[in-house]
């Protein structure tokens, strides 16, 4: 006798499927192993050419990977900053609308399951794509780059990577909730795409240069400035999630945000053991989830709230 | 005897102030096939939508072989079918995928929900496209298919919402004689919504006219029709050329089986339980009249139904 599935697990399936075989979801993933290849062998022939003068010991080669550029192509910690958004926004701006101007909403809605396993699913489903995709690809560069190198990370490189890629899927669920927030709030599709892009392009293109004109226009000192800035950038979720990983991936990154002469003192010029790294990016860590949990509570509110009609 | 399967009780749904609809009260037996009548506009969908537990009510309670649709959907969810009135499929799968997807909803296991979505493609005649993606499906397939997805869990009860809409007349025909086979066979009831008199008529045991949200008839379609027919249903239209007096107009009245007679001008207007034409022509020709023109209509079901309509239409649709 073959076991029943949980009625969940049917829906998670079918979510899952759906994206495989997507051609936005491959284009995507396409553009984002693309770049990453391109951005990993620039970044590969440089360490060839400095080999010689590369310190095993205290370099961090392995995170150099992810962090460093020969200034044609970005890092890929930018890469995914900048492509993230766009993939959690793809996986997410129609999971409802689409379904309820199909008329298949009201199909499953009538079947035996509580209603919120509909939108659970879509997340759930989406989530579980994104994390393979992430996690594949994170391996994907570290192991081309031990074949290629012929040296492994330690044991601290390879948590902080872990633990990179663990955030960076936060990040992208955090551009997925959105769209999912949009799909329940925008009946056209096209409609929640348009406004998913121009809350990504507001954070992405306006929000700092917004930041920089405040800061200047109410401060007078320098140091006061880029003390707002730097706490205004906590604000954006791009801002928020590039500081947070370039605290993870850089270990001798000691504090964030500005500090004065007197806490500066003393202090010795050595890196952070990961533990240490990991409190620092607490904060940030929480703050992504937070947004994640509040757009997608938003979209759960409204979506149980709301009368399906084919 | 069968019992009381479908009960709403005073069932009221406002919408910003709008009753869409308005304190229905109805029962519907196990194993008969109900058809709601009604324009655009009545609460058909709406009345549906609380059936199911998709909407709550706003007063009222409904229940379904015994549970409350608003406090207890998934049970009623779990007996009841329903098709939708622009029922939707995943276009980029399979008929017997889209099936199966849903056969594993209601917890059945793959392997019984692949045999049995056989059977039921067959069923509905849907077996040599079972494969095909339901994107390449016509209306009338997909309804087909509509009828095979609300079947598929076994239900005691399947509600369908305008199921014939855009299908074409023979297609029509085809799919009312599978719903009323497939509920002679297996004894489920039907609840199906239209706003087609004929097709309504053609197979289902009662009727409940609905207009503007409120319940205006139910009953078989004959005892409505008879209802309304009381005052006969043959009307007989005569023109003559002098203008008629009072005498004969008493005179034609007192025919025996002649219910209501106007006259305007030289036009008289007769309601009469039998076809009384040519007894009024003789009896008009002898009285010296000269008869210009003798029509009689006799009344039909659609006619029944238009009556209740009558008013409905128009604002409901202001509406
Ligand atoms: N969500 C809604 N908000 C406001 N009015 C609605 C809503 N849904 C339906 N109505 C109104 O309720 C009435 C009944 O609609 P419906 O049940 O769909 O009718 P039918 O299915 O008989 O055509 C209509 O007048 C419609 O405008
Ligand atoms: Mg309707």
């Amino acid at each position: 006798m073959e076991k029943q599935v949980s009625p969940f697990a049917v829906l998670v399936q079918k979510e899952i499927g759906d994206y495989i075989y997507s051609w936005k979801f491959l284009i995507l993933l396409g553009i984002i192993l693309l770049t990453t290849i391109g951005s990993i062998i620039t970044i590969l022939s440089l360490i060839k050419d400095y080999a010689a003068n590369i310190d095993l010991e205290n370099s961090f080669l392995f995170l150099n990977l992810f962090t460093a550029s020969d200034g044609n192509l970005p890092p890929f910690i930018s890469i995914i900053s900048f492509l993230g958004p766009i993939m959690g926004l793809a996986l997410g701006f129609d999971v409802i609308n689409v379904e309820r101007n199909r008329g298949t909403i009201s199909r499953v809605l009538a079947q035996p399951i509580p209603r919120d396993y509909f939108i659970n699913s879509k997340f759930v489903a989406a989530l579980m794509v994104i994390a393979v995709s992430i996690f594949s690809i994170g391996f994907l560069i570290m192991g081309f780059s031990i074949l290629t190198l012929g040296i492994y990370p330690t044991l601290d490189e390879l948590l902080r990577i872990i633990f990179f890629l663990l955030f960076t899927c936060f990040y992208i669920a955090f551009w997925l909730n959105l769209g999912i927030l949009f799909s329940t709030v925008f009946r056209q599709s096209a409609t929640s795409a348009l406004a998913g892009l121009a809350v990504w392009l507001f954070y992405t293109v306006f929000y700092s240069m917004i930041m920089n004109l405040i800061g200047n226009a109410i401060y007078n000192s320098q140091a006061d400035t880029s003390l707002f800035l730097t706490r205004m950038n906590r604000l954006s979720p791009i801002g928020l999630y590039t500081e947070l990983t370039t605290i993870l991936l850089t270990p001798s990154i000691r504090a964030t945000g500005v500090l004065s002469f007197e806490q500066l003192f003393g202090a010795l010029p050595s890196t952070l053991p990961f533990s240490q790294s990991l409190l620092l990016v607490w904060p940030h860590v929480c703050g992504l989830i937070a947004a994640t949990f509040i757009c997608f509570a938003i979209a759960y509110l409204i979506f149980m709230r709301e009368e399906i009609r084919a | 005897m069968p019992g009381t399967i479908i009960e709403t009780d005073k069932l009221t749904k406002i919408y910003n102030g709008y009753r869409a609809v308005n304190e229905l009260t109805l029962s519907i037996e196990e194993g008969e096939v109900f058809g709601l009548l009604g324009p655009n506009g009545a609460g058909k969908t709406t009345t549906i939508l609380m059936l199911m537990g998709l909407t709550e009510p706003s007063s009222g309670t409904v229940r379904i072989a015994g549970y409350d649709s608003t406090r207890e959907p998934l049970q009623v969810k779990r007996i009841v079918g329903y098709l939708p009135d622009q029922v939707g499929f995943y276009e980029n799968r399979t008929a017997l995928e889209n099936l199966v997807f849903t056969a594993r909803l209601n917890g059945i296991t793959e392997e019984e929900a692949r045999k049995s979505a056989d059977e039921l493609l067959d069923t509905v005649g849907l077996s040599e496209v079972k494969n095909k993606k339901v994107g390449t499906f016509s209306r009338g397939m997909r309804q087909r298919l509509g009828l095979a997805d609300v079947l598929i869990k076994n239900p005691k009860i399947i509600i369908l919402d305008e199921p014939t809409i855009g299908i074409d007349p023979k297609g029509v025909n085809d799919f009312l004689a599978l719903i009323k086979s497939l509920s002679r066979e297996r004894g489920i009831t039907v609840l199906l919504s239209s706003h087609l008199l004929n097709q309504v008529q053609k197979i289902c045991d009662r009727v409940g006219i609905f207009i503007k949200g409120n319940l205006k008839a139910v009953g078989k379609i004959e005892e409505l029709a008879g209802e309304l027919l009381k005052e006969g249903n043959i009307e007989i239209r005569i023109v003559v050329k002098e203008e008629p007096n009072e005498e004969i107009a008493e005179k034609v009245k007192a025919l025996s089986g002649v219910s209501e007679l106007t006259a305007d001008k030289r036009e008289m207007r007769i309601v009469a339980r039998e076809d009384l034409s040519s007894p009024i022509a003789k009896l008009l020709i002898d009285s010296g009249f000269s008869l210009l023109h003798l029509s009689t209509k006799e009344y039909s079901l659609e006619d029944v139904y238009e009556f209740y309509y009558g008013g409905g239409v128009a604002d409901g649709e202001a509406s």
